[in-house]
């Protein structure tokens, strides 16, 4: 069938609409972070890195950069590990309350945040681990995790059965067959589940606010400038985060499509 | 049986309530050619995959040279097997697939990559050593999968329906480079496939297996020519069943009445069925032979012509007799055109009772 060029144009629009509706605000946070200007207004003043020089002498923003990305690298390997490790038990073995663990599982992600970090506090409050730096990775981690074993779980769907026999076969153990075979082929799922994780985690607000304490993190200390005044330091903090997480989930993309791409060429 | 290299002693596989594998007894000599064969479903698979230590009898027990293998994990076991998917790993190059097996039994990096290399001239692939796995061909990947299952140098090799992704002229040429490679290194190649015409090819016995149990075991021309029990009838070749009632036996013969006559029957040896019981004979359609005119005598059935498949040299066709059942009959395709079947209605069935096959009711 001709495809109907008006209707390919009127997508097309309607797709880069959609694209605007997103981008459009980070779009001019990060051009009114080199505005002299001090209110966000146009036309815009003249260019200046005095924003960026802000944050760069504030002690504050540089602690919740540490903090963020202690956080952001520990969750990402726990949540990782955790992901990879609860996959490979569901695809490797089957057992009757399956179905529940599986639910239990993707839980996390279901629960609205504010819930979550509310019974965060309470139980972290209680059990006095309160206000510590791996008491937001711990969180993290919850939240974070069963994203991770999607990812994983998915790329494990798509491989042959016999692979790993065919490891034990060849006269591998299981644990040598799981380290030569399963996370090789894991890799890229296992590398993108790795970045999605640290930047859902760089990025995420709620939890860490409820629970962070004196340590906090990046977002934490976007709300306080925010709230304190208003000023275009919040700008260029706001890019910096931005182009952080955007990096992570651009590779995390570029990884996965890659791998699929070199696996589905030549057949035959 | 000192020199079996393999034995099933009344072996059974259970999956839960279904009985995969019942009661196997056979053993496979060093140096042989076995295929196992049969329908899907049949237990074949699971079959090799005991010898193999990917499942674990339920009863009985598997020997390989006198010792119990029922609980050898499957890595302690030198019994490498080729896949029907191949299970090659696409994270690896060609050479490092087959080092994998090396690797694993601790031989050292540059010895490993000498033979593994050796392996891939030897099947013809060396110039593909370093290339990826997604692009070689479906030849070039059978071959990678055979060089990394023989690298170790088994006594075994397992070959699971190794050829099936492949098209039919390749098949052939991977079919003769698989005899001249067990016959060369004298292993013992088992061989799983529901292909008669791969079993036959290359086997030296074939064994025929129907729901968990074997039907027969013999060599393929054994098997082709005087199946033991009608489903081997059906399953292999072009044979006609007829069943009746034994009229009359001279120990040599039996004359067995069907809907369709009465026909003559040489036993071949083993049955010895008394007047009175049920009975049922084969007669492969090529050993048939097609008149125009009613035979004076013997074995005889009045047939019209239904329709006719043609692949070549040989036509197979497929007559219908009076009681509505099928008959077929493989003739050469040019004794055929000699005949002019299209303008005759009838037609006769005839053969020598000498080349009938006896299998006893079941």
């Amino acid at each position: 069938m001709k495809p109907d060029r008006l209707l390919k144009w009127f997508l097309y629009g309607y797709l880069g609409l959609v694209f605007v509706f997103i981008f459009s605000p980070i779009l001019f946070s990060i051009i009114f972070s080199f505005n002299s200007d001090r209110f966000p207004t146009i036309p815009l003043g003249g260019f200046t890195l005095k924003w960026y020089k802000t944050i760069w002498q504030d002690p504050d923003v540089w602690e919740a950069a540490r903090t963020s990305l202690v956080v952001s690298f520990s969750v990402a390997t726990i949540a990782t590990f955790l992901g990879f490790t609860t996959a490979y038990t569901d695809y490797r073995y089957r057992f009757k309350l399956k179905p529940l663990y599986l639910a239990l599982i993707l839980l996390p992600p279901t629960i609205p945040l504010i819930i979550m970090a509310l019974a965060m506090l309470a139980w972290f409050a209680k059990i006095g681990l309160s206000g510590q730096v791996f008491s937001i990775i711990i969180a993290h981690t919850v939240l974070t995790a069963p994203f991770a074993m999607a990812i994983i779980r998915l790329r494990l769907s798509q491989m042959d059965e016999s692979l790993e026999s065919a490891a034990w076969n060849l006269g591998a153990s299981q644990w040598r067959a799981l380290r030569r075979v399963i996370i090789p082929f894991c890799r890229p799922a296992i590398i993108s589940s790795f970045c999605l994780t640290a930047a859902v985690s760089f990025d995420e607000f709620a939890i860490a606010w409820f629970i962070s304490g004196l340590n906090k993190t990046i977002p934490v200390v976007i709300l306080e400038i925010v709230t304190g005044n208003i000023d275009p330091q919040v700008n260029a903090i706001g890019s910096f985060v931005f182009l952080t997480s955007m990096t992570l989930v651009i590779i995390a993309q570029m990884v996965l499509m890659t791998k699929n791409k070199t696996e589905k060429g030549k057949n035959g | 049986m000192a020199d079996a290299l393999v034995e099933f002693d009344s072996v059974v596989k259970k999956f839960g309530d279904f009985t995969a594998v019942e009661r196997m007894n056979f053993t496979i000599d060093e140096g042989e050619f076995v295929a196992i064969m049969g329908p899907s479903g049949c237990g074949k698979t699971t079959t090799l995959r005991m010898l193999a230590g990917l499942e674990e009898p339920s009863e009985g027990e598997v020997r390989m040279q006198g010792r119990v293998m029922n609980a050898v994990p499957a890595h302690e076991r030198d019994t490498p097997l080729v896949w029907q998917s191949l299970a090659l790993f696409p994270f690896l190059n060609a050479r490092e697939n087959v080092e994998f097996g090396l690797q694993m039994r601790g031989v050292d990096a540059a010895a490993r990559r000498k033979k593994a290399l050796d392996w891939l001239d030897r099947l013809e692939i060396g110039e593909f050593a370093e290339r990826n796995i997604s692009s070689l061909s479906g030849g070039q990947k059978q071959r990678v999968a055979l060089a990394r299952s023989l690298v170790t140098e088994p006594r075994i090799l397992l070959l699971d329906e190794p050829l099936s992704a492949l098209d039919a002229n390749l098949v052939i040429r991977m079919q003769s480079m698989l005899t001249r490679l067990q016959r060369e290194l004298g292993i013992t190649f088992v061989y799983v496939t529901h292909s008669q015409s791969e079993a036959f090819a290359m086997a030296d016995r074939v064994v025929i297996m129907s729901r968990g149990r074997i039907a027969q075991i013999g060599a393929p021309k054994d098997i082709y020519r005087a199946p033991d029990n009608r489903f081997v009838a059906e399953f292999v070749g072009r044979n006609n069943i007829i069943s009746g009632k034994i009229k009359s036996s001279s120990g040599k013969s039996v004359l067995i009445n069907g809907s369709l006559g009465d026909f003559k029957v040489s036993l071949g040896g083993r049955a010895k069925p008394s007047p009175g019981d049920e009975g049922s004979f084969v007669i492969a359609a090529d050993l048939v032979h097609l008149s125009s005119k009613k035979p004076r005598a013997g074995n005889q059935i009045e047939c019209s012509l239904i329709s006719e498949e043609f692949i070549g040299s040989v036509v197979t066709l497929f007559l219908e007799a009076k009681d509505g059942s099928e008959f077929k009959v493989q003739i050469q395709e040019r004794e055929l055109a000699d005949m002019d079947l299209k303008h005759m209605g009838k037609v006769f069935v005839s053969w020598d009772p000498e080349r009938a096959h006896y299998i006893g009711a079941d």
